[in-house]
């Protein structure tokens, strides 16, 4: 027993940091016109969803949320190689990375 | 105010401000760099919540693998500010207060939460390498094993969809 964050850091401060987090990749695939950029949105995300993980994993002695943080690591890194090699084909092709030309199908 | 939570305060703006700066800068690489620091200052956020072996894999996924991923790409497709598009100020504007509003919804539900009560003792070795380890592969081993295929069919997937097709020269 070394010390108990939650005796000065109240578990309310960490859900409001990650639900501010969340809210800012939320902005990002909203403001942003270039893909890669939104999928690093996505990215912020998925990081605030682990942090909170992390965090109830700590406040209720459970190391199974840390374990569900490895997965949701994993997923995000195959989720990453998938969707650029997918934006590499498009970008190929189209020579350009921008949503509001990605609208139609066929180009 | 003691030190922890003067670090979880310092961690918190250093994150949110990167956070913020990655999403308005307006060139990508820049992005990128901003997105690794606010990487590193969730990592220190896990140090502070006991996390060690988390902290570590997270620096080195995400800022090691998965941004420098990023930032070849952005590398490789040569973007910049100048090629950088913009949405119109209306679309802006509005997804600033959708954001908004959202982050709000989600504080205004949050805020209320009873939070239970909190096991006096904690154990410090939650996070370490020894106890994930065990858990990881004894009560997780499928989908542990169901992970790697994942990552397997995701490489190959990559590898498959930016392979040049052949110029098929016989007209069909």
């Amino acid at each position: 027993m070394l010390l108990n964050i939650f005796n000065s850091v109240p578990i309310q401060h960490y859900i409001f940091l990650s639900a501010v987090l969340f809210s800012i990749g939320v902005l990002g695939v909203l403001f942003r016109r270039n893909a890669i950029i939104m999928f690093m949105s996505i990215e912020l995300m998925l990081n605030a969803v682990n942090l909170l993980l992390v965090a109830f994993s700590t406040y209720h002695n459970d190391a199974s949320g840390q374990v569900f943080v490895f997965f949701v690591m994993a997923v995000a890194a195959a989720e990453v190689a998938v969707g650029l090699a997918i934006l590499v084909t498009i970008f190929r092709n189209v020579h350009s990375v921008d949503i509001d030309e990605l609208k139609s199908l066929r180009h | 105010m003691t030190i922890t939570l003067a670090c979880f305060y310092f961690l918190s703006a250093v994150a949110i401000l990167l956070g913020l700066m990655t999403v308005l800068t307006k060139n990508p690489v820049h992005s990128v760099l901003y997105l690794i620091g606010c990487f590193f200052s969730i990592a220190g956020h896990y140090l502070l919540l006991n996390a060690q072996f988390l902290a570590v894999v997270h620096i080195i996924v995400y800022a090691g693998a998965i941004m420098v991923l990023f930032l070849s790409t952005l590398m490789l497709m040569n973007l910049n500010e100048e090629t950088e598009q913009h949405k119109p100020a209306i679309a802006k504007i509005s997804a600033v207060i959708a954001a908004g509003l959202l982050g709000l919804v989600l504080v205004a539900v949050l805020h209320r939460a009873e939070a239970m009560a909190i096991p006096g003792t904690q154990d410090v070795s939650i996070g370490s390498i020894k106890n994930l380890g065990r858990i990881l592969l004894d009560e997780y081993l499928f989908p542990f094993e169901f992970v790697s295929i994942l990552l397997l069919s995701a490489m190959i997937g990559a590898v498959l969809l930016t392979k040049r097709e052949p110029v098929n020269t016989t007209v069909s």
